[in-house]
Order: structure tokens, then C-alpha cells, then sequence
């Protein structure tokens, strides 16, 4: 599963286009985990990102030496490599309220300041 | 290694566990071989007791001395960090990990950028271990801290699940792992960890005894071997962690029959006419200003002008004071020092801990190689520690002395008149030979004594000598011993003289007696003389009165013949008789 999904759809009303959403997502090997993880995350991106992001797939057991490089510990772990700063999110992101908080992207709902 | 190899020969049919020397001095000796092999260690302790440092020489002298390649997670420092901090200990770490003999892996956790999610587990961290351990095949595996992990992921109920596979893993990996982990309050380790290390738990312990730090070490539990339950103080010199165990080292050293000097022809006399045994450990206890440095010095001077190379470890005056004092009483230590036969080493007692000190001792000793070593005084040493330490630390010093069979003195200081104190009779049933020297105070001075307490091994003398210092140097003279006691300094003085004089007068006294009876035998001599003078006249008297006689009767005879002859009487036929018959017929 050494897929990369790169997905880019028109800019949302709001956003400035040149802010892309680089994800990485860490699993080792297709455990119910891992695939949840990446389903959920498929989901969140597209609820709230949509066109702006760009998942990577990095399946550990095939390549161990990436574990290094983002201090990886935890399977599966999304890590937002941009923007800045690199924030690490550990689980299955089912729980997606979190998960949001994590990637410092609140729901629509509230309100977002400049 | 002499007691490993004795165990090993006598336990070789059953199976034992196999074990992973750390070459670690001496806790390979504590632990019968090394570390489990193969099994997980937990070294525990507090803060800045050397548990990062006891794994760094595992992992360097496994892949230096034992051909182990190892892998180094850190989960505390980098790897620039660690690299540096074991270049102090003189092992390349740089070159063994561009030889891939080491990997580091610096494990990186900040809670803050972590945000957890649901489900997950620590499968990363097992692909990362993994993927070192298969790039140089890994036979060590050092985890510091992995504590690190409680306070970086905040499920601790997953993490304690995903250590228990860790060292499950471990296990079935076949490495030998030593884990490190911060001592807790009322357990080994702050999270519990030794739950999960079952197999052999290492404490690493430094407390502070009045201002002065040791470290310990103590294997708490080693599952499946014999191993030595004590505390054992450990250093951490230039070249890593050194154990020194007490009763590692067996009773089996080489022992000489060779003999050197004392210094002191008269020691020499007292211990059967040939000073110490080589090799054998000496005790010189007094009370202070008894002259304990000076017969040190004495014994110093003496070994090393006949050629042994002598070591003199002051904890009171410097190098330059004793030499100055002992030239006070005729001995020159200058030269010999000059020639190299001779090296001093000061230092103040509470300079640091007792283990440093003994360290400190071993490497001057390797260093210089002696034959004779003198510690004066080993009791300044007692500051250093408690009466305990000290004598395991004088009973590691002898062993390692004897080991090299290395003559060495220790004098001892005593306080007070004749006790003797505690520590020094703990020290003496170590000792081969001890000598006491004492003070005797009467008559308004103090003199001093010297007598051998014992001596194994030889006929010693059982007399007490007195002890001078003069400006030639140190003698011993014999105390006088009267019906009034021992007598010394000026009392054995008066006594000698007192004794010179009463000679001269009974020398006299016979002379005169002398001259008395030869006067009285002249005398008689005279006497006989006249008398036999006297005897002489009267012999001669009486010859001269037998020759009247005789002439007498003669003439007699002749007229008494002559008359008969006139009157014509009967011829009486003379016989010719002896001369009384004749008297006595002159008589009838």
C-alpha cells in the first residue's frame, strides 16, 4: 500500500489557494488500523480540505528507513508535514474532532479568525 | 578470572544459562560471566548515577572487545550528544558506527505535537529497532530511557501493553538488550518497568556519606544464576565503569618465601635475622610521634637502594616534606627519587570518596609497576569513609597488592595510651607482620618502643626494643629489663651506669682480694721457707750426731777390743751389724 493519493480540487470561498496540506500517513502493513486511518482521514480531508491537501501513504514494513526521519513510534501516525509547524496525530483517527484539533483545523461551525 | 574459571570447570555437565560478557571491570566477576544472553537487563537508578554510561561501555566494549555489533536507541539524547559524551571515555563511538559496529537512533518525543486519536499501537517503534538491528546484526540492544515514552504518548494503558510485546520481541530477537530506567519511590523503577524485565535487574545507586559521594552497584535479581547480592562501589574513571567487588577476588595468591629488609639491621634480627617476606602485606600501628613515617621512610630507602622500586602513598605531608624530614634523621630519599627507584604520591584523604582513592591507587601502581608499596597512614583514609568501607577497601587494596606480590606497609595511627582501636584490630587479621611502636612516659620523658605483635610465617622475636631516631638514622637498642621493668631512655641509661659502676667496684673489690690472698700466700710462702730452713738444720744435726755415734762406737769397739786383747779375754767374733744393734748392744 505504497500508494500516494494526491488530490486536488478548485479552491474553497476563503482560502488562499497557495496553502497546500501535505499529509503523511505512517502504517505497517494493511492492518484494520491502518485502513481505518486512511479511510478517516480520506473523509476529514475531503469534508474540510478539499483540493488543498495531498496524502502520502508510507507503509513501514516496506520501507523502515523513512521511521527515522519523522520519529515515528506510534502505527498509524498522520503527521502534517505543511503547513508548518509539523504536527503528529497517533491512532486511527476515528475520532474526528480531534483529529481536527490536531491538524489546527477547526470545524466549519466555529469561528475561524484571520 | 580465576574464580570464573574454577566455577565453570566444576559446573560443566549441566546447562547453563548462557551469558554476555559486558566487559564491565569486574561485574563480569559479580555476575558469573555477564549479563543473561539473549535476555533483557533493566539497569535502574537515579539521576546522574552512570545508567547511560553502563550501557554505552556494554554496547562499545560488546562491539570493541566481543565482536557484538550493537544498536543504541536513545530516547533522551542525540546521537551527536551521545558521541560525545562516550569520546570522553576513549571509545570512538564516530568509528565504530562508520565501521557499522553501532547504529544510534535518537527516538524523538514531544507530547505536544502529539495528539492521539483512537486506536493505535507501537508497531513503528518495533520496525525502527528492527531495521537497526538487521542493518549491522545487532547482537546488544541499549533502550535510554525508555521511560521517555510515559511522559511522550499519553495512553499509558497501550504503552505498558506494547512494552510487554517489546521485550517479548526482544527475546525472540535473541538480543541482549539492557534497558535503562529512572529509580522510582517505592519501586525499582518510577513506571514499574521491572514487571516487565524479569530476568536480571542491575541498581545503580550514588549516595552522598558526609559530603562524600560513592557509587554502588547491586545486582538485585539475576533469574537463573548464582550472583553476588552485595553492594559493590563502582567508579567511573577515564577508560568507563570499574567494579570493584570485595570477595571476588579468592584467597589464592602466590605466595614468596623471599625475604627483604626492613631497614633497621635490628628489625631485621627480631623478624628471625631477615627482615619481611616479599610479597606479604605489614602493619605499623603507633600512637602519634612514635616514629611510624620514619621506619616507613627507613624501609623505603633501604628497598629501593637494593633495587625495588618503591611506591610511598602520603594522606599527610607532601613529597617534599618527608623528604626534608627524613633527612633530619639521616636518610636520603633525594637521589632515589632522582633515579626513579622511589615516587611519591600525596594526596588529602578527603580530597574525594574512598573509591576514588582506591582507583586512584590501582593506576599509580599499574603505572609504576613497584615492588614495594607504603601507604602512610591508612588510617587518614578513615575520613574518607566509615570504618566498613575502609577495611573493604584495604582488603581489595592487599588482594590486588598480593595479586602482584607487592610487599606493601601500612602504618596506622592509635589514639591514646594502649588501646587499640577497632579498625585496626579488623585490619590486622589481614596483615602478614605487625609491628607496634609505643610510647613509654616516666622519669619526665617519653621513649619509644618497638616490638613484633606478629610475624606469620617466622620465628620472631618476642622482645620489646627500644627505638631510637637519631641523626644516623633509626636503631634499636635493647631495653633494659630488670626487676623494675622495662627501662628506657635515661632510666636505661642510669641503670647501665649504675650497673658500670657497681662492676668497677666488685672489680676493685677482687682486685684487692686478690692482692690480699697473694700477700697472705708470700707470707706463707715465707714461712715455709724458714721452717724448711729449720728442718734443714735439725736434718743436718742429726746426721751429725749418727756420724758422733757411730765414731764413738768405733772407737768403742777398737778399745773395747784392744782391752780384751790386754787381758787376754775369749776372741768374741765380730759380725759385722747394723748400726742399732750396735747401739743397742752398746746399751746392754
Amino acid at each position: 500500500m505504497t500508494a500516494s493519493t494526491v488530490t486536488r480540487q478548485r479552491k474553497p470561498s476563503g482560502r488562499r489557494p497557495e496553502k497546500l496540506w501535505q499529509l503523511r500517513l505512517y502504517v505497517a502493513s494493511q492492518t484494520p488500523k491502518s485502513l481505518a486511518a486512511f479511510s478517516n482521514l480520506k473523509r476529514i480531508c475531503e469534508t474540510h480540505l478539499s483540493g488543498r491537501y495531498r496524502i502520502e501513504v508510507i507503509d513501514l514494513m516496506a520501507q523502515p528507513h523513512l521511521s527515522k526521519g519523522d520519529q515515528i513510534l506510534a502505527i498509524p501516525t498522520l503527521v502534517r508535514k505543511l503547513p508548518q509547524p509539523v504536527r503528529k496525530i497517533i491512532g486511527d483517527l476515528s475520532d474526528t474532532e480531534r483529529v481536527l484539533i490536531g491538524l489546527d483545523l477547526r470545524p466549519d461551525s466555529s469561528p475561524r479568525k484571520g | 578470572m580465576t574464580s570464573r574459571s574454577v566455577r565453570k570447570s566444576i559446573a560443566a555437565p549441566v546447562p547453563r544459562l548462557p551469558k554476555c560478557p559486558t566487559g564491565i571491570q569486574g561485574l563480569d566477576e559479580i555476575t558469573g560471566g555477564g549479563l543473561p544472553r539473549g535476555r533483557p537487563t533493566l539497569v535502574c537508578g537515579g539521576a546522574g548515577c552512570g545508567k547511560t554510561l553502563f550501557a554505552t561501555e556494554f554496547l562499545a566494549r560488546g562491539a570493541t572487545q566481543f565482536g557484538e555489533p550493537g544498536v543504541f536507541m536513545s530516547f533522551e539524547e542525540t546521537d551527536a550528544e551521545l558521541k560525545l559524551n562516550v569520546a570522553s571515555l576513549g571509545f570512538d563511538m564516530a568509528a565504530l558506527v562508520r565501521r557499522k559496529k553501532i547504529v544510534f537512533d535518537h527516538v524523538y518525543i514531544e507530547r505536544s505535537e502529539i495528539q492521539e486519536t483512537g486506536e493505535y499501537d507501537l508497531e513503528a517503534l518495533f520496525v525502527r529497532l528492527n531495521y537497526a538491528i538487521d542493518s549491522i546484526g545487532a547482537k546488544r540492544v541499549v533502550l535510554d530511557t525508555l521511560e521517555a515514552l510515559f511522559t511522550g504518548l499519553p495512553n499509558e494503558a497501550i504503552l505498558r501493553a506494547e512494552l510487554r510485546r517489546l521485550f517479548r520481541w526482544l527475546k525472540t530477537k535473541g538480543v541482549t538488550a539492557v534497558i535503562t530506567a529512572e529509580s522510582g519511590r517505592e519501586q525499582f523503577t518510577r513506571h514499574g518497568l521491572e514487571e516487565y524485565v524479569s530476568d536480571c535487574v542491575i541498581l545503580l545507586d550514588h549516595r552522598v556519606n558526609d559530603q562524600i559521594a560513592t557509587r554502588h552497584l547491586r545486582v538485585v535479581k539475576y533469574r537463573g544464576a548464582l550472583h553476588g547480592t552485595n553492594e559493590f562501589p563502582f567508579l567511573i574513571g577515564d577508560d568507563g565503569i570499574s567494579v570493584l567487588p570485595i570477595t571476588s577476588l579468592g584467597l589464592n595468591h602466590k605466595v614468596s618465601s623471599g625475604r627483604i629488609s626492613a631497614g633497621i639491621p635490628r628489625l631485621d634480627a627480631m623478624l628471625s635475622g631477615r627482615g619481611f617476606f616479599r610479597g606479604s602485606s605489614i602493619l605499623l600501628t603507633g600512637t602519634p610521634g612514635t616514629g611510624k613515617t620514619s621506619v616507613a621512610a627507613c624501609f623505603a630507602q633501604a628497598a629501593a637502594q637494593s633495587g625495588d622500586r618503591v611506591l610511598f602513598f602520603s594522606f599527610e605531608e607532601s613529597p617534599n616534606q618527608i623528604i626534608r624530614n627524613m633527612r633530619s634523621i639521616g636518610l636520603r630519599l633525594e637521589p632515589l627519587v632522582q633515579r626513579g627507584l622511589l615516587r611519591f604520591h600525596a594526596a588529602r584523604p578527603t580530597l574525594c570518596g574512598l573509591e576514588m582513592h582506591l582507583a586512584t591507587m590501582f593506576k599509580e601502581i599499574v603505572a609504576f609497576q613497584p615492588t614495594v608499596v607504603i601507604v602512610d597512614p591508612i588510617t587518614s583514609l578513615l575520613s574518607a569513609g566509615s570504618d566498613h568501607e575502609t577495611k573493604g577497601m584495604v582488603t581489595r587494596l592487599i588482594d590486588f597488592l598480593k595479586g602482584g606480590q607487592v610487599t606493601s606497609l601500612f602504618t596506622s595511627l592509635t589514639h591514646g595510651g594502649y588501646a587499640l582501636q577497632q579498625s585496626e584490630i579488623a585490619m590486622s587479621s589481614l596483615m602478614d607482620a605487625w609491628l607496634l611502636l609505643q610510647d613509654f612516659e616516666g622519669n619526665g620523658e617519653r621513649n619509644r618502643v618497638l616490638y613484633v605483635l606478629k610475624s606469620r610465617g617466622m620465628a620472631h622475636s618476642n622482645q620489646v626494643r627500644e627505638f631510637l631516631i637519631s641523626d644516623r638514622g633509626v636503631d634499636l637498642v635493647d631495653a633494659y629489663i630488670g626487676p623494675h621493668g622495662v627501662l628506657t631512655g635515661a632510666s636505661r641509661v642510669a641503670q647501665a651506669a649504675r650497673e658500670k659502676a657497681e662492676a668497677l667496684t666488685s672489680q676493685q673489690e677482687a682486685a684487692r682480694r686478690k692482692r690480699e690472698l697473694k700477700y697472705k700466700r708470700a707470707t706463707l710462702e715465707q714461712r715455709i721457707a724458714s721452717l724448711r730452713s729449720a728442718h734443714e738444720i735439725d736434718a743436718a744435726e742429726l746426721e751429725r750426731m749418727d756420724a758422733q755415734v757411730g765414731t764413738q762406737t768405733r772407737v768403742l769397739t777398737a778399745e773395747r777390743t784392744e782391752l780384751a786383747r790386754l787381758r787376754q779375754a775369749d776372741v768374741v767374733r765380730v759380725a759385722p751389724r747394723p748400726a742399732a744393734k750396735l747401739k743397742a748392744g752398746s746399751r746392754r
